[in-house]
């Protein structure tokens, strides 16, 4: 069981080599792009904090790795949109995993990807329920272990907030620095519509009875994580005609009680989940729905755009999940160290990497703002990667894009879409490609490492643009080279000025459109 | 009088267990079941079942 570092499939193709041709590059200073957290947008404290957490950083999530462990089944609190009855290990959301781990498994499980995946800095624990429900006792015996054992990695929980204020104390003599809260709602009228019932005080509640107590629990819980020092994320589930509209007044009302973070994501609502949501019809957010609410967010509580609403037991790097590598009964054949040698070498490696990078990014920002007018609209590009903020990845292995918005102001990335793989065992699927056309459909670009012929004709036709030209570089420099020459282009009337196609977030897999 | 819990149904995410203020739910086998000598369906301690209030599946029913 060697190490699987592969760090240059992770940093690039020829990592010195590329440093040295790395073109002068780009970027986004955080104050041009509101999202894209870097150094110089926060007190170097909480910076300290973020850096290598991929779930709190977007820049973090081209570089780390993040692990769930499922060792809280019990919930307190029902959420329409939650059916903790469906289990696939195919399924990418959250509340969803294949095993069930005791606090012990669940140590041994860190310890073997650790060794396994340098990459990995935090360990989360969202559920499969809530991490706080019965008490948190597995939760806690949990990071009990782990701080003793792998001290240098971050530890992290999810919760729906409802037992949040009475554990807040605990969380702090665990050093936990990061706490994600789910709210939907400020306003009980609107959590109704939500959540049918919660378990508060040994009663069940309903209506708007139950929901008045969340959002009071929730506030209070992110009010004493603030006056704790604990920096607190807040994920809201976009659901359309309930709550998107809302959402404007929670990105407020979490702002004004310190969250650090915003995370809006998209309600997922196949009906094969069995979810209330999605047995009555209620739809998901577009891409472009979506992406309008956080623009209309900005300037509120920091949002985050890069989260990929993973399982409760993932493994690895945002966007990919290792979990199937580390199976209970892989584990216990397993010999576990507490050596963190390889990880520590590879944080040097990210941290050294970090300071060429800002001043790279500038540069092409500069240069795309001082030579190309405002008339020019924004456009979207999609990036098949692999992580190291490089275009590493062949169209045709790709499981998700990165979405870039690319414009005078700057580059950011802004989302993320979940596509089947066109290209498997050498031959293209044409379902799959589908999928990815509707997934990319707003996009004016996609940059990959390679492509076959046929797709990039399809991509054409389709008014996508394939982009082979900047294979191995950094996403943001060539991001911004490709706006300038495309600016150039709408102004001879070669491009169309701005796209305004739209897209689907998760299009539906092959197989159900087969059916 | 005594609750028992459906096993088709449970989910196995031992909320129950937790909540069950005479200790008599306990994992046997991959399943919670409940000691229906231990049971008093909460009467004294709460309103109601604490079991079934907690339930996601709804599957704490009266044996």
């Amino acid at each position: 069981m060697g190490n699987v570092i592969k760090l240059d499939g992770i940093l690039g193709v020829g990592e010195l080599k590329m440093a040295a041709e790395a073109p002068p590059a780009s970027g986004c200073t955080s104050s041009a792009c509101g999202s894209s957290d870097g150094p110089a947008d926060m007190a170097p404290e909480v910076w300290e904090k973020v850096k290598n957490h991929p779930c709190y950083s977007e820049e973090a999530h081209h570089y780390f790795a993040r692990m769930h462990v499922a060792v809280a089944p019990a919930c307190n609190i029902q959420c329409n949109y939650c059916n903790r009855k469906y289990d696939c290990s195919n399924e990418s959301r959250p509340g969803v995993v294949s095993e069930k781990l005791t606090p012990e498994q669940a140590v041994k499980k860190v310890l073997a990807v650790a060794q396994e995946i340098p990459q990995l800095s935090v360990i989360g624990i969202a559920g499969p329920g809530d991490s706080l429900a019965a008490g948190g006792k597995n939760s806690f015996a949990t990071f009990e272990m782990l701080s003793r054992l792998a001290p240098d990695l971050k530890l992290c929980i999810s919760t729906n907030g409802l037992a949040l204020p009475d554990h807040v104390e605990r969380l702090k003599n665990y050093n936990v620095d990061h706490v994600t809260i789910t709210i939907n709602m400020v306003d009980a009228e609107v959590g109704e519509r939500i959540y049918p019932w919660i378990y508060y005080n040994h009663k069940r509640w309903t209506g708007r009875d139950a929901a008045k107590i969340l959002h009071e629990r929730q506030m209070l819980g992110l009010e004493m994580l603030t006056s704790a020092g604990i920096l607190a994320k807040i994920n809201s589930v976009m659901i359309p005609g309930i709550n998107d509209q809302h959402l404007m007044e929670v990105n407020a009302q979490v702002k004004k009680r310190g969250a650090f973070l915003h995370n809006i994501m998209p309600l997922i609502s196949d009906p094969a989940h069995g979810t209330h949501f999605g047995l009555t019809g209620q739809r998901g957010p577009t891409a472009q729905e979506l992406k309008a609410l956080q623009d209309q967010c900005e300037g509120g509580a920091k949002l985050m755009r890069h989260c990929r609403q993973c399982r409760a037991d993932a493994v690895g790097l945002l966007g990919e999940d290792r979990g199937d590598e580390f199976t209970i009964d892989r584990i216990e054949a397993m010999e576990v160290s507490t050596d963190d040698a390889v990880r520590k070498t590879y944080r040097d490696h990210v941290e050294s990497e970090r300071a060429k990078r800002a001043e790279s990014k500038e540069a092409a920002r500069a240069e795309v703002a001082e030579t190309v007018g405002t008339e020019v609209k924004p456009i979207l590009v999609a990036v098949a990667t692999k992580g190291g903020e490089r275009i590493n990845e062949h169209f045709g292995h790709a499981r998700e894009f990165q979405i870039y918005e690319v414009g005078h102001a700057g580059a950011k990335f802004v989302g993320h879409r979940r596509v089947e793989q066109y290209c498997e065992g050498g031959s293209g699927d044409e379902d799959a490609l589908s999928t990815v056309l509707a997934a990319i459909n707003d996009c004016a670009a996609v940059f990959v490492a390679k492509i076959g012929g046929c797709p990039k004709t399809t991509l054409e036709a389709a008014g996508i643009e394939p982009v082979d030209s900047y294979a191995f570089e950094y996403i943001e420099e060539s991001a911004l080279t490709y706006f300038k020459a495309y600016a150039e282009r709408v102004s001879q009337g070669l491009a169309p000025n701005g796209v305004t196609r739209d897209a689907v977030i998760r299009p539906a897999e092959p197989a159900a459109l087969r059916a | 009088m005594a609750y028992k819990i459906k096993s088709a149904e449970c989910t196995v995410c031992g909320a129950c267990e937790a909540e069950c203020p005479n200790t008599a739910i306990s994992l046997k086998k991959g399943t919670y079941i409940i000691d229906p000598t231990k049971c008093t369906e909460c009467e004294g301690s709460f309103d109601s079942p604490q079991c079934a209030a907690v339930c996601p599946a709804d599957c704490c029913v009266p044996a």
